[in-house]
């Protein structure tokens, strides 16, 4: 910010100075390192949770949903991935584009103006491309062919994810530029749980609910694994929220500070309402809720204060119970609650985080739009990038969902549902000699 | 009064429990065995390497039936496991045998009554 600030000010003579490779920060490139690894234990951490939740037929299907991203997504990452989210705009800014960028060749030598190698932060931005498409798996776990799921997810994180991280997160993004100062989506609100959410939501309807849904009892496997699993991805968060930073300073420290008080605040919610409401506080609530209030505090962790974390988990944790109900009453198949949770929370972080800005933020904000910048010209930007994020989403997941399914039908078929994923496309099985589901 | 024991294959459980549903046998109890016989099993792979495992992995359905019923309840279990996809050997086996008493526990009913 504050280079950005200078280059303004002293204008062309800048250049000159911008020319020369600024210097490691070891200590932000040391916590962005610890970040990097942090964000990619939440992909085996989704994988247990995942895991834990299907029938025991299916799952290591499921958790090879998660798996397989982390080989995809990271070769596409690196071939085409990191040039269209954070090269120069091109074809109108629908995506970005930089040759140099082709197997990060450009790279090699680079030291970022935030004091850390690119190599860091396109490995650390890396991550998120895993986690974004492994998310909407949940949606339709239990019967989707494994081919038809790998080609979907590449398809969906070069035309979906990658022109979506553009435009919120690099510098010529127009979500980015969107206001006084740019749309709020701190480590990935709208990138990564409405964009996921939504598309899984897509998803489901299009392949149609499970055979028996929704009379058949989806017990879950193994709540030991959910557990670790949602364990996992709460200490996993604190790369992704408290990294999104790239730094290692105060602002780190207020990501990391709300993420942890967010995720407590919709946990106990969560047990709160199930006790309230059905005389039980289960484990699965519980873990449900710490994720919810993670979705919610993710758009806005940088700019809110511990008091607003702990009323976005909260809130967030409501909406995502009664989403949750509410799908079994319209009878969509979102197997595992990605729309539930990660669609609904992530909205519900996007837009509320307005009424919780830190003053310093607004009085930025201000500075920039040259006067006044109020809370209700702050929501207008959200409401923006959400309704962009959901349509974009929405429409591109359905349009590659319809011409992928016209070569390889992505429904699993009547026996590979019956038999399990394990046994069908994997030729293994999860446990030994262990109870029918 | 007869024991109906069925050994089916793991993967038709579900196929075969809507069957017996749908003909009205509700009373079933169900366990994971594994044995061998002319069942063969589906191939599983880890690392390159098929193995078909040497017992084989089958379920036992414990069914009780007034003797009107266990025609009922064979052909439910029939038409429900016939199928014989990927031309393994083996759908597994039906048992039938008297049934000498029965006793429901919580009212001490006995016979035809407490099945």
């Amino acid at each position: 910010m504050k280079k950005l600030l200078i280059t303004t000010i002293l204008g062309s003579t800048c250049t000159l100075a911008m020319a020369q490779s600024p210097e490691i920060d070891t200590g932000a490139t040391a916590w962005m390192l610890t970040s990097t690894a942090l964000v990619l234990l939440m992909i085996p951490g989704l994988a247990m949770f995942y895991g834990g939740l299907v029938r025991s037929k299916n799952v290591l299907g499921t958790m090879m949903h998660s798996f397989v991203a982390m080989g995809i997504m990271t070769v596409l990452w690196v071939v085409v991935g990191y040039s269209m989210s954070f090269g120069p705009n091109v074809l109108g800014g629908w995506f970005g584009w930089d040759p140099d960028l082709f197997l990060l060749r450009g790279i090699d030598q680079k030291i970022m103006d935030s004091g850390i190698p690119e190599y860091v932060f396109s490995m650390f931005q890396g991550k998120f491309a895993i986690i974004t498409p492994a998310l909407i798996a949940g949606a339709f776990a239990e019967r989707v062919s494994f081919k038809g799921y790998v080609i979907f997810i590449a398809l969906w994180g070069v035309l979906v994810y990658n022109p979506l991280c553009h435009w919120v997160w690099a510098s010529d993004g127009f979500l980015f530029n969107l206001g006084a100062s740019g749309a709020i989506d701190f480590a990935g609100g709208t990138v990564v749980h409405i964009s996921a959410g939504v598309s899984g939501l897509v998803a489901a309807i299009y392949l149609g609910p499970r055979k028996g849904y929704p009379a058949l009892q989806n017990r879950p496997n193994n709540l030991v694994m959910t557990m670790i699993g949602a364990g996992l991805l709460w200490v996993g968060w604190f790369g992704f929220n408290a990294g999104s930073s790239i730094s290692s300073g105060l602002a780190t420290a207020q990501a990391l500070t709300v993420t942890q008080v967010a995720a407590g605040a919709g946990a106990i919610t969560w047990i709160i309402i199930e006790g309230w409401h059905q005389g039980k506080a289960t484990a699965l609530g519980f873990v449900s809720g710490i994720l919810a209030g993670l979705v919610a505090i993710t758009p806005a962790a940088g700019v809110v204060m511990p008091g607003g974390a702990l009323a976005l988990g909260a809130l967030a944790s409501v909406v995502c119970y009664y989403a949750i109900i509410l799908k079994d009453k319209l009878g969509y198949d979102d197997t595992l609650d990605a729309f539930g949770i990660h669609g609904v929370g992530g909205i519900i972080g996007a837009i509320f985080l307005v009424f919780f800005i830190r003053d310093e933020w607004m009085a930025d904000a201000a500075a920039a739009a040259g006067g006044s910048w109020t809370i209700w010209n702050q929501l207008a930007i959200q409401a923006a990038a959400v309704g962009i994020a959901i349509a974009y989403a929405a429409i591109l997941t359905l349009v590659i969902l319809w011409i992928l399914n016209k070569f390889i039908p992505l429904r699993s078929s009547k026996i590979a549902e019956m038999k399990g994923m394990d046994d069908f496309y994997h030729g293994e099985r999860g446990y030994g000699m262990v109870n029918p589901n | 009064m007869k024991l109906i024991v069925a050994i089916i294959r793991e993967n038709q459980l579900d196929q075969v429990r809507e069957s017996l549903f749908e003909a009205d046998i509700k009373r079933i109890t169900v366990s994971r065995v594994s044995g061998h016989g002319r069942l063969q099993a589906d191939e599983e792979i880890y690392r390159g390497k098929k193995m078909i495992p040497n017992l084989t992995p089958g379920i036992r359905l414990e069914i009780a039936v007034n003797d009107e019923f266990v025609e009922t309840t064979i052909n439910a279990i029939m038409d429900a496991a016939e199928s014989n996809e990927d031309g393994l050997v083996g759908g597994g086996k039906i048992f039938v045998t008297p049934l000498e008493r029965c006793i429901r526990i919580r009212t001490k009913e006995e016979g035809s009554e407490a099945i």
